[in-house]
């Protein structure tokens, strides 16, 4: 019970039951759609660049208290980095979850995304953690391959 | 029926609340040896050698089919068929009765409750044959009325596939009802007894079921076996799904004959450990007897219901009528995930299910995600349902100061 509780702390609960990143952007440049197919849960990105900088994101969807928590969290860090930073922050996020960070030091850049490294003890729900990170890192990938 | 959670080795040492029966049942020691004793004394390649163990391995298997047969009161026990599962017993009849008799315009009729395993393989099939899928929705009650069998069910309809118990919201269908009124249209019905047969007396000649399937797992029965029972003239009928060894007469370089009844749908090595596992299973639920089990399981599952019902944040999934309902409860936390509900029972030794329950259509038409589901069985006890309670009210507290009320 104690890592549970370590899990649903405050940052994730606020997060996740009243995100003010839970909303529609104006205009946007890029969106993406995110499922688990297993769980139901379904996000969508929305993304605004100003160059190569994430101006302003937001999301819509339905999911549990981790999945939506992590998207707007991830939402939170990712706003106003250049995407090469994005890049970098979704690929130590999603190695702090798959316990593959080597040097401490690198989870520092997570900020608050940090709350949900005890997710790789509860295997059944990383795939809930993981979801916006990977559908953020598909709308990057599809961004530069349509460039 | 108190003894009979001692009877399940891993109830004991685990010290869990197992509520997810209508996923998979926990196995009974005397499952557990008759299996052992199976590979520890007889296993061989049944219909294969011509040495005593492989012929002891078929009497095995054969002996197995002929109990199964007279469990579920079929006339012969060619008309029992193994397979892998209930979905691949449900395949079969969908590929080898479904694609050769549905033509233009014919329509297959499902409820809207049954398990993707019964509707997936009926979209391909209407899909294939232009034939057209129509579904009965359930009311308020989640039950099927009586203007929505007879309204959907008409002359066009060549198949009607209908769950005896739904594995989301628990209701026990008026299959007889439905079987009689189908076969006055003129169409055949596939009943869906995986979530029934566990908690009740089959007798596929009284319901008078074109074909029956249901799982050996779900019945305290090892992993791996479905069963198929099907009426002889249709089986007969019908070509074969998988093809392979032991299912053939003669094989030429272009052409093949085929084995007879049961044969003919058992392609390739059989599970005949899984065989002797059910028919133990079957000896297990005998010693005890349904009316038993169905006694037992009502007071537990009704005790259930008044717990839950006394905790005003929980929404229920199941009918007010208790005698149309089964063993299976489907509830929410209103405002908080079933995820998270699961993820919080499970730190406190209670196993619930969450999710869609292989039932997208109902979650949808039912306007939500996904519900957790308690399912209840046999070794299940009133402690049980007070751990759960107590689990339940420990997620709640852990939300409550940030639930949205609307």
């Amino acid at each position: 019970m104690g890592d549970l509780e370590e899990l649903y702390n405050d940052i994730i609960m606020e997060h996740s039951m009243n995100s003010y990143n839970k909303k529609h952007l104006d205009s946007c440049d890029f969106s993406q759609m995110g499922h688990n197919p297993n769980c139901g849960d379904e996000i969508k990105l929305e993304v605004k660049l100003n160059g190569d900088i994430i101006e302003d994101m937001a999301f819509s969807g339905h999911g549990c208290a981790i999945s939506q928590s992590s998207t707007s969290v991830m939402i939170d860090i990712l706003k106003g980095k250049t995407i090469k930073e994005a890049k970098d922050i979704i690929k130590t996020f999603i190695e702090m979850i798959k316990r593959e960070v080597k040097d401490e030091k690198e989870l520092e850049k997570l900020e608050e995304a940090i709350a949900f490294k005890n997710i790789s003890n509860m295997p059944a729900r990383v795939k809930c953690a993981l979801l916006a990170w990977h559908t953020m890192e598909d709308l990057l990938n599809e961004k530069e391959s349509s460039k | 029926m108190d003894k009979v959670k001692k009877d399940f080795p891993i109830l004991n040492s685990n010290k869990i609340v197992y509520l997810d029966s209508g996923a998979t049942t926990q196995k009974p020691q005397m499952v557990l040896d008759a299996v052992n004793e199976y590979y520890k004394s007889k296993n061989a390649n049944p219909h294969r050698g011509a040495y005593s163990l492989s012929v002891e391995a078929t009497r095995v298997y054969e002996e197995g089919r002929e109990k199964i047969s007279k469990f579920i009161n079929s006339p012969t026990s060619a008309q029992v068929i193994f397979t892998k599962n209930a979905s691949e017993a449900l395949n079969l009849i969908a590929y080898s009765y479904g694609l050769d008799n549905l033509n233009k315009n014919d329509e297959v009729v499902l409820s809207i409750m049954e398990h993707h395993s019964n509707l997936v393989p009926w979209q391909y099939v209407t899909k294939k044959t232009n034939s057209k899928l129509k579904y009965m929705y359930i009311n308020d009650d989640f039950e099927l009325s009586d203007e929505e069998i007879y309204s959907k069910i008409t002359e066009n309809t060549k198949i009607v596939g209908i769950t005896h118990v739904s594995n989301v919201t628990g209701t026990i269908n008026d299959v007889e009802k439905i079987i009689k009124y189908a076969h006055k249209k003129g169409a055949i019905v596939i009943l869906d007894a995986s979530q029934s047969i566990p908690h009740m007396k089959i007798d596929v000649q009284r319901l008078d079921a074109d074909f029956v399937v249901f799982s050996g797992h779900k019945m305290l029965a090892p992993l791996g076996l479905g069963v198929l029972y099907g009426k002889k003239e249709l089986l007969e009928k019908m070509s074969p799904f998988l093809m392979g060894g032991d299912m053939i007469e003669y094989v030429y370089e272009q052409d093949t004959t085929f084995a007879p009844l049961p044969s003919k749908f058992e392609a390739g090595t059989q599970n005949v450990g899984g065989v002797v596992g059910l028919c133990a299973a079957i000896d297990y639920i005998e010693s005890i007897g349904y009316e038993n089990i169905q006694k037992h399981e009502k007071e537990v599952v009704d005790y259930a219901i008044k717990r839950l019902k006394q905790l005003e944040y929980i929404k229920l999934y199941i009918t007010p009528n208790r005698k149309n309902h089964s063993a299976v409860i489907s509830f929410n936390i209103v405002g908080v995930h079933p995820h998270d509900v699961a993820s919080i029972l499970d730190a406190n030794g209670v196993c619930v299910r969450s999710g869609n329950h292989c039932a997208q259509p109902l979650m949808r038409y039912l306007e939500i995600d996904s519900t957790c589901r308690a399912s209840f069985y046999l070794y299940n006890t009133k402690e049980d349902v007070d751990k759960l309670i107590l689990a339940i009210e420990k997620a709640y507290k852990m939300f409550e100061k940030y639930i949205i009320k609307n």
